[in-house]
C-alpha cells in the first residue's frame, strides 16, 4: 500500500510516501521525519505536548491521521526561530522560566503561538490560562507560562503597531 | 486574580559571582526550540519499535497469547514472551539492597498488577509493534484482587528506603490520657501517580557485550549497576545518556522494568529498539505513591500547648516488594511535645510496588499532620497560626537535637504578611467574595529534610585559562545545567563562559542521584570540592615558582579570582591561570572532589528546610465547587544558588500540592483491581486554569552546619504544608471538614448537608 501526500512544513515542501495508513501526524514528524520537537505525552489528545500548528491553527498531532492532511501547511517548534532569532513567545518561555524539564515546552509554545493568533485572550491572565489549559506541564511551570504569553502577546503586538505605522 | 505580573519577589540579591545570581536556563534556547534531546528523540540507524503487552487482570496467570497472530502481521520482527526471552545474569525478584527494586521482566507467566508487562512486540514501525501487541489478546486464569487498605496488616521493620517505622519519645499513653483537650482523627490519602510529562523510554544499541543507552534516569551510577548486574557485564561497558528528563519525581530514580526490557529486547533481535511507554502504561510497573490511611492524635493543654503527639500510618505495598510511605516521620520535627510516638503499617495488595514521589511520607504526612493541628486550633479556639507558633519547635523534638537553621518564624511572619492572614476571621464560614462564594484562609507548615548524597566531580583548568566541569549530574528541571554549572564556575574562580559544564552522561564522575531534594547541594559539594582541589594544585605551582609573582606567598594565602591567583593581602599581586601552566609546561591541571553529608555536624544537628503557605480558597455554597485563588509560600532553604530556579520548584511544588489536596486519585475498580482512570483526562492533575496568583517568598537562611555552600535544597518542600493549608481553607470557607484527599465537591456538599 504506498500512500503519497504532500505537506508544507516548517516553510519546506515535502512529498511523503507513507506505507500505513494509521500514521499520525505526530508520529510522521518524529518517527519518519525525525523532527522529534513535538512530544509524545499521552498518544491521546489529553496533554498538548504534540501541539503544532497545522495552517496557523493549533491541533494535538497524536489525534491526526497524517493522511487527512494532505496538501496543508505545518509548523513545528523547530520552525518558530527565524535565522536563528527565536521567536517572541520563545524569548519569553525563557525570560519567565515558563518551563522546568522542558517536555511539555514545545507544545506550550506552539499553543501560545496559536493563541495569540486566535486573539481571544488578550492581556487577560485568566483567559490565557483556561486558554492554555489544554498543554499539561506537570511541573507546575504554569506561572512563568501565563506570564510568557502576557508578555510575548504585548510584544507581539507592538511590533505589530510598529510594523502598521 | 489575573494581575500576577505585577508580582515579584525579592531574595535575588547577588551572593558569590555566579551563586546567587538569578540568570536565566543555560539550556533554555535548546528547550525552546525543539532542540533539547529526551531518549525517545534517538533515532539511530536501524532501529526497531517494541512495545509492551500489559496484563488487563490483577492476579493470576497468563494463559496464552496469540504470538502467531502477532508475529503474522506485517512488520513484526518478534515477539518476546517468557517462553524465548533471553537469560539474565541476574533473577529480576533478587533484592540486594533497600535501592533495588523487584521488575518484572517476563520471569513467567504469574501477574501480579494490572498493567504489568507479560509480552514486548518488536517490528520495524510503530504502527506494527502496537498493532502485533493489541493482536496478542492474551487469556487468563484470573484470581480475586485487593486493591483496599481493609485487608490483612503487618508492622513493618522500616519504611520509605530504611526509615524507622516506629519511634517515641516521652510516654504518649499518659500524656494523652492527662490531656485536657483531646483530638482523635483519621485522614485518608489516595494512590497518587507521578506521571512526569516524558513516559518512560529507552533506546538501546548493543554491541557486542557492551551496551549504549538513551534512558531518562534520576541515577546514572545505580542505572548502571542495575544494567550490569541483570546482564552480567562489567560497568564500563554500559554507556547511558540522560542529558534531559521529561521530568521524573520519583519514578526515575531506579530503572523501571520496562526500561530493562528494552535493552533485553535490543539483544533479542540483534538491532537497536525503542521502547517507549503508553500514558496508561505508566499506572503500573514504573511506581506511584502509595495509599494511606493515617491516625493522628492530639493531647493538649487548655492554653493550646501540646503535649502529646501520636501519628499512625497504615499503608500499602506491594504482594511482592516493598515501599511504605513513610507518612508519619513528619511528626517527628514539625511541633514540639513532650510525649511523640509514630508508627506504620503495610498492607499488602496486588498492584505495581510503591516508590518515591515526591517528598515521599512529607507530603501525605504533612496533609493529616497539618489538618489535624488545625483541628485542634479550632477546638482550642485559636488562631491556626497563632497555634503553630505555640506549639513551635525550638529543637527537633523527637531527637532533642538543636536545628542546624531554621527560620520558620521569619517565614510565618513574612507568609502572612504577603498574604494579609491577620484580618482572618476566626470562625468558618465567614467571609464571602463578590460572586457570593464562601472564601475560606488556610495555613500550613512545610518542611523536608536537607538530606545528602555521594557524588563526585572532576575539575580541569586547561592551558588557555579556561575550566573544565564535570559530573554525572541530572537534569529532571530543577534547573542543574544552570545551578550546578554555577557553582562549578565559581568553584573554579571563572565566569559561567569561562567554564565548560558536562553532565547527563555516565561515563562522567557518578554524582550519585536526583532526589531527596538532595542533588544541588551533594553533586554541588562534589564540584566546590573538585575546584578547590584543582585551585589547590595551581596555587602549589605557583608559590613554588621563582618566576610568579606569588612565589613564597604560601603563608599569606592565594585565593583564585576571575582567572587569576592573586594575593589574599595584596590583591593587586597576582597571574592568570594561563601563565602558571604556561611556565609549568602542562597543557591543563586536574583536580577531583567529592560531595558527601558531614558525619560530624549531621549527628549533633536536626537539618531541615521550612516553609508556611497560605491559601485562600473559593467555593461555591450551593454546587460545593472549588478553587484556590491564592497562594503564598515563604520558604527558608539554605543558601539559594539560582533564585529564579528556586521560586520555580517552589511553585512546582505548590502546584503538587493543589492537586494532592483538589485533585488527584486513582481509582481502582473493587473487583477487577484495575485503574479506571489511567490517563491524563481521568486521573486529574492540576492545569494551567487550576492555578491561580502565586507567590513564593524566598527566606534567607545562613547555615553553617548542613553542608560548606550552606544548601539545603528545595525540589520538595513546596508540596508539604501546601495540600494541608488547603484542606484548612476549605474548612475555613465551609464549616466542613473533610479528612479524605482529594477534597471533592461531594465531600463537601455532603458535610454541608451532615452539618
Amino acid at each position: 500500500m504506498n500512500l503519497s501526500l504532500t505537506l508544507t512544513i516548517n516553510g519546506e515542501q515535502r512529498e511523503i510516501v507513507l506505507d500505513d495508513p494509521r500514521v499520525t501526524l505526530l508520529d510522521l514528524l518524529r518517527e519518519r521525519l525525525h523532527l522529534t520537537g513535538a512530544k509524545k505525552g499521552c498518544d491521546r489528545g489529553q496533554c498538548g505536548a504534540c501541539t503544532i500548528l497545522v495552517d496557523g491553527q493549533r491541533i494535538n498531532s497524536c489525534l491526526a491521521l497524517a493522511i487527512s492532511y494532505d496538501g496543508s501547511a505545518i509548523t513545528t517548534i523547530e520552525g518558530l526561530a527565524e535565522n536563528g532569532a527565536l521567536h517572541p513567545v520563545q524569548q519569553a518561555f525563557i525570560d519567565h522560566d515558563g518551563f522546568q524539564c522542558g517536555f511539555c515546552t514545545p507544545g506550550q509554545i506552539m499553543s501560545a503561538v496559536g493563541l495569540i493568533a486566535e486573539a481571544q485572550a488578550d492581556g487577560d491572565a485568566e483567559r490565557i490560562r483556561e486558554a492554555m489549559s489544554g498543554n499539561i506541564c506537570r511541573c507546575g511551570a504554569y506561572q512563568g507560562i501565563t506570564e510568557a504569553v502576557l508578555d510575548a502577546q504585548a510584544k507581539i503586538s507592538t511590533g505589530k503597531e510598529r510594523d502598521a505605522a | 486574580m489575573s494581575e500576577i505580573a505585577s508580582l515579584s519577589t525579592g531574595a535575588r540579591q547577588r551572593q558569590g559571582s555566579n551563586i546567587g545570581q538569578p540568570m536565566t536556563r543555560r539550556d533554555g534556547v535548546l528547550k525552546v526550540t525543539g532542540q533539547a534531546t529526551y531518549a525517545a528523540d534517538n533515532n539511530p540507524e536501524g532501529l526497531l519499535h517494541a512495545v509492551v503487552a500489559t496484563a488487563s487482570i490483577s492476579r493470576g496467570r497468563v494463559t496464552h497469547l496469540n504470538v502467531e497472530a502477532a508475529r503474522a502481521h506485517p512488520g513484526v520482527v518478534d515477539v518476546m514472551t517468557p517462553q524465548n526471552r533471553p537469560k539474565l545474569a541476574q533473577d529480576p525478584d533478587a533484592k540486594d539492597h533497600p535501592f533495588m527494586f523487584r521488575l518484572d521482566l517476563l520471569q513467567n507467566d504469574r501477574v501480579r498488577y494490572a498493567g504489568q508487562p507479560i509480552a514486548v512486540v518488536i517490528a520495524k514501525t510503530l504502527e506494527a509493534a502496537t498493532e502485533g501487541a493489541a493482536l496478542l489478546a492474551p487469556t487468563y486464569d484470573a484470581e480475586p484482587a485487593e486493591v483496599g487498605l481493609d485487608g490483612e496488616s503487618f508492622v513493618p521493620q522500616v519504611v520509605g528506603p530504611g526509615a524507622p517505622a516506629k519511634a517515641e519519645v516521652g510516654d504518649f499513653d499518659a500524656e494523652y490520657a492527662g490531656s485536657a483537650t483531646t483530638l482523635d482523627a483519621t485522614y485518608e490519602t489516595p494512590a497518587q501517580y507521578h506521571n512526569a510529562m516524558e513516559p518512560h523510554s529507552i533506546v538501546a544499541t548493543w554491541d557486542g557485550d557492551s551496551v549504549s543507552i538513551d534512558m531518562p534516569t534520576q541515577g546514572l551510577g545505580m542505572a548502571v549497576g542495575r544494567v550490569a548486574g541483570l546482564f552480567g557485564i562489567p560497568p564500563e561497558n554500559i554507556h547511558i545518556r540522560s542529558p534531559f528528563l521529561g521530568g521524573g519525581f520519583g519514578s526515575k530514580g531506579m530503572p523501571a522494568g520496562p526500561q530493562m526490557l528494552g535493552i533485553i529486547a535490543a539483544r533479542h533481535v540483534g538491532a537497536p529498539v525503542k521502547l517507549v511507554l503508553s500514558r496508561q502504561q505508566m499506572y503500573g510497573p514504573v511506581g506511584h505513591r502509595g495509599q494511606t490511611r493515617q491516625t493522628v492524635r492530639l493531647g493538649m493543654k487548655d492554653d493550646g500547648h501540646l503535649t502529646a503527639i501520636e501519628h499512625h500510618t497504615l499503608t500499602t505495598t506491594s504482594r511482592f516488594d516493598d515501599f511504605l510511605e513513610p507518612a508519619s516521620n513528619v511528626s517527628h520535627t514539625l511541633y514540639a511535645a513532650s510525649a511523640i510516638r509514630t508508627t506504620h503499617a503495610g498492607t499488602r495488595i496486588d498492584i505495581g510496588t510503591p516508590m518515591f514521589m515526591r517528598a515521599p511520607g512529607e507530603a501525605t504526612g504533612s496533609a493529616a499532620l497539618e489538618s489535624a493541628v488545625d483541628e485542634a486550633a479550632w477546638k482550642a479556639r485559636i488562631d491556626p497560626l497563632d497555634f503553630r507558633l505555640l506549639n513551635y519547635a525550638e529543637v527537633e523534638p523527637i531527637s532533642g537535637k538543636p536545628f542546624s537553621s531554621k527560620a520558620l518564624r521569619e517565614c510565618y511572619a513574612k507568609g502572612a504578611d504577603r498574604f494579609g492572614w491577620a484580618k482572618r476571621p476566626l470562625e468558618p464560614r465567614s467571609m464571602r467574595d463578590a460572586g457570593g462564594r464562601l472564601v475560606g484562609w488556610g495555613v500550613g507548615t512545610a518542611t523536608f529534610p536537607a538530606i545528602m548524597f555521594q557524588a563526585a566531580a572532576r575539575a580541569v583548568i586547561r592551558a588557555d585559562g579556561s575550566g573544565l566541569m564535570e559530573t554525572g549530574a541530572h537534569d529532571m528541571g530543577q534547573g542543574s545545567w544552570t545551578a550546578l554549572h554555577q557553582i562549578a564556575a565559581d568553584g573554579l574562580g571563572l565566569s559561567m563562559d569561562e567554564t565548560e559544564f558536562r553532565a547527563g552522561s555516565s561515563d562522567l564522575p557518578d554524582a550519585g542521584i536526583a532526589g531527596g531534594s538532595g542533588h544541588t547541594a551533594t553533586a554541588g559539594m562534589a564540584l566546590h570540592r573538585a575546584g578547590e582541589d584543582v585551585i589547590a594544585k595551581l596555587v602549589e605551582l605557583a608559590v613554588n615558582d621563582e618566576n610568579s609573582p606569588l612565589y613564597g606567598a604560601g603563608n599569606v594565602g592565594v585565593v583564585a579570582r576571575n582567572g587569576r591567583l592573586v594575593r589574599q593581602d595584596d590583591e593587586s599581586r597576582g597571574e592568570p591561570y594561563a601563565a602558571i601552566l604556561e611556565r609549568a609546561g602542562l597543557a591543563e591541571i586536574e583536580g577531583k572532589g567529592s560531595g558527601v553529608p558531614d558525619a560530624g555536624p549531621r549527628e549533633k544537628y536536626a537539618m531541615y528546610a521550612h516553609g508556611a503557605v497560605f491559601a485562600e480558597v473559593t467555593v461555591d455554597p450551593e454546587l460545593g465547587q472549588m478553587r484556590v485563588t491564592r497562594l503564598v509560600g515563604a520558604f527558608a532553604a539554605g543558601r539559594v544558588i539560582n533564585p529564579r530556579m528556586v521560586e520555580s520548584q517552589y511553585y512546582g511544588g505548590m502546584i503538587w500540592g493543589i492537586g494532592f489536596a483538589l485533585h488527584e486519585e486513582a481509582v481502582h475498580d473493587k473487583r477487577s483491581g484495575r485503574i479506571m482512570n489511567a490517563n491524563l483526562a481521568e486521573y486529574h492533575v492540576p492545569v494551567n486554569a487550576d492555578v491561580p496568583a502565586m507567590e513564593a517568598i524566598l527566606v534567607h537562611e545562613d547555615d553553617p552546619h548542613v553542608n560548606a555552600l550552606g544548601i539545603k535544597g528545595v525540589g520538595e518542600i513546596g508540596i508539604t504544608g501546601t495540600a494541608g493549608a488547603i484542606a484548612n481553607a476549605v474548612w475555613h470557607a465551609t464549616g466542613v471538614r473533610v479528612r479524605r484527599f482529594p477534597i471533592t465537591l461531594v465531600d463537601v456538599l455532603n458535610g454541608a448537608d451532615a452539618g
